[in-house]
């Protein structure tokens, strides 16, 4: 944001400074930041505090519900579900903090080149994103999702990057063409700078705020498809675990073993609501329009 | 109005044509019905797998763009979009689930929209006041929510009410009761009663998603000059807000609905999945499973088609909210 015009309009919103102090004067970011906090420690750390690893059967408590030694209790081959969760819980944020910045990262490049260049590329990009748009991206990742599960966590993350980017890439292309008029974007070009860099130092930074909001509930969405794919049983396969995985075991047993369903599903929710907290804020805080961040 | 319907509507058609031959072409790559002859007893010998593969049009020796040119020649020609492994036409298979999946499909996202847009104005037109917020919190909680957690959610609700009532009132499991008597009106109202908890289901998740948009629109709105002009015209705030604040606020929803059709689609494949109900998303699901190439390709051609017709909708809802695009 180096052009004089531009920083003199913006200035008071320029800035992560003031962008992050304006997202923490909502009161559900600082919740939402306090709960994803202590997620993230207890999907890191949670697992060490325990005498028991996601895999080893404890013979002596088969489908037992909580306990003092099994404390969210076992599944049915005597499995402690304490330890699985927390595990589970790693591979489903991986999931989501590699495919959701991914996913915007491959709409921002899309987006940005069609709508800047404009012409024939631009066509092309609205008919790709069209096109990507006919098909339900979830009914496509279904016939991904087995080959991409046997590969590993890595794969499932890149085939929901690969299939989610298309509806922030239109958003960011209809940006890229205001912004190509601009008259710092002009002087830019006549001034003799490459289109990759106009892209990369003019472009591309206005649209910053928009790429950080969609990255963090692209995490939020990526965690829930993870776990929707592993519920129908497509996902990641074992021995790995997943909230999805543990979720397919557990909702068939949702009423005589609650404990199995209940648990991981509590989980992802309190990830998934806690992180959408924090990008919707964010998105207050970065939209110009929506005053005084709402309270 | 009609030109600009007719020409959205072939641009529609390209675009799913050009989809169904990709979803083809992606299940041909990702599945492998080969796969299914391996580790039998006695074990099958490979002329005869490779001559079933090649009767179902998948034999993996013949090049995938000869086996697309082929399906859709079959589909244009015959109307056929061939045999699924168990040895039943697609078509056929199709037909009879499509009735399970549209009776959801069109019930809840109905249902879903209209109670979506109408908690999003009514929480807009109160902003910050505790309408606004109840309906916030509560969105954003269905949002993280999904619909495999929501069902057995509803489900654990309707057995508590089933056993403090001491018989079945909502029954969920399956789209009726096998077997019953007592002629067809029973047994239209048992299929009314086993719609009940999926539709809800589906309508809660899509009401949560449409209130927060529909909350944005009209918030963009009531800050417009033509709802404070026709409150100093004399209009009553109901007035202002209903003839110039929601219909304008409704336009961009009519484009939304096209772009969250997809995720509705997926959310009803999901819950008929919940309620083990047999319609399209467990055919999908189903096919994957089985290594079923025609099958897979069927259904991506019966959504990119549903989603068409969510398109086209879409159109005409905008043509019939905003004068300026039907020249």
């Amino acid at each position: 944001m180096a052009v004089t015009d531009l920083t003199a309009t913006s200035a008071p919103r320029s800035g992560a400074p003031g962008v992050l102090r304006r997202t923490f004067r909502a009161p559900r970011a600082r919740v939402g930041v306090a709960v994803l906090a202590l997620v993230v420690l207890a999907a890191v750390l949670g697992p060490v505090l325990s005498r028991w690893d996601p895999f080893t059967s404890d013979v002596t408590a088969f489908g037992r519900p909580p306990t003092a030694l099994h404390w969210f209790g076992t599944d049915s081959s005597g499995r402690d579900l304490y330890v699985r969760t927390l595990v589970g819980l790693r591979t489903s944020l991986a999931v989501g903090l590699v495919a959701g910045p991914l996913s915007t990262l491959i709409a921002a490049v899309v987006g940005a080149v069609g709508g800047y260049l404009g012409g024939r590329v631009d066509r092309v990009v609205v008919w790709g994103i069209d096109l990507a748009l006919v098909l339900p991206s979830f009914y496509l990742l279904v016939l991904l999702a087995p080959t991409a599960g046997r590969a590993g966590w890595f794969a499932v993350a890149l085939a929901i990057a690969l299939l989610g980017w298309m509806v922030m890439a239109r958003l960011v292309r209809a940006q890229a063409r205001s912004l190509r008029r601009r008259d710092f974007v002009t002087a830019a070009r006549f001034l003799g700078v490459p289109t990759g860099a106009v892209l990369r130092r003019h472009v591309l930074p206005h649209l910053a705020s928009l790429l950080v909001v969609d990255a963090t509930l692209g995490v939020a969405a990526t965690v829930l498809t993870e776990a929707t794919l592993g519920w129908v049983g497509l996902g990641l396969g074992p021995p790995a675990v997943s909230l999805g995985t543990l979720l397919a075991a557990g909702s068939a047993s949702a009423v005589t073993r609650p404990w199995l369903f209940w648990f991981p599903a509590g989980l992802l929710v309190v990830t998934v609501l806690a992180t959408s907290l924090v990008g919707d804020a964010l998105r207050d805080a970065l939209d110009p329009t929506t005053g005084t961040a709402g309270e | 109005m009609l030109r600009f319907l007719v020409r959205r509507a072939a641009g529609y058609g390209v675009l799913a044509t050009v989809a169904t031959a990709l979803g083809y072409v992606l299940a041909s790559l990702t599945l492998h019905p080969a796969a299914r002859y391996a580790g039998r007893t006695p074990p099958v010998p490979p002329s005869v797998v490779h001559a079933e593969l090649a009767a179902l049009g998948v034999d993996p020796g013949v090049p995938v763009p000869a086996r697309l040119w082929h399906w859709l020649t079959e589909l244009v020609t015959h109307g056929s979009l061939g045999l699924s492994v168990r040895g039943v036409p697609v078509t056929a298979e199709i037909a009879a689930r499509a009735g399970t999946s549209l009776r959801l499909l069109l019930l809840g996202s109905l249902l879903g929209a209209l109670l979506g847009v109408a908690v999003g104005t009514w929480g807009a037109s109160r902003q910050y006041r505790w309408p606004d917020r109840v309906t916030t919190v509560g969105s954003f909680v269905l949002l993280a929510t999904p619909p495999f957690v929501l069902a057995v959610v509803l489900m654990t609700l309707a057995v508590r009410l089933d056993s403090a009532a001491g018989r079945t009132l909502v029954p969920f499991t399956g789209e009726y009761t096998p077997g019953l008597a007592g002629g067809w009106p029973a047994q239209l109202g048992d299929r009314a009663a086993h719609l009940l908890l999926p539709t809800l289901c589906l309508a809660l998740g899509t009401a949560a998603t449409w209130s927060r948009y529909q909350r944005a629109a009209m918030l963009d709105v009531l800050a417009a000059d033509h709802v404070r002009t026709a409150r100093s015209m004399g209009h009553t705030r109901r007035s202002a807000l209903w003839r110039h604040g929601v219909r304008v606020a409704l336009i961009p929803m009519s484009t939304f609905f096209a772009y969250s059709f997809g995720l509705i689609l997926t959310g009803a494949a999901i819950t008929e999945l919940a309620f083990s109900w047999h319609g399209m998303g467990e055919y999908l699901v189903r096919s994957v499973v089985d290594d079923d190439v025609n099958a897979a390709a069927g259904t991506v051609l019966f959504t990119a088609v549903l989603v068409l017709l969510a398109g086209v909708l879409a159109d005409v809802l905008h043509a019939a909210l905003d004068p300026r695009v039907r020249t």
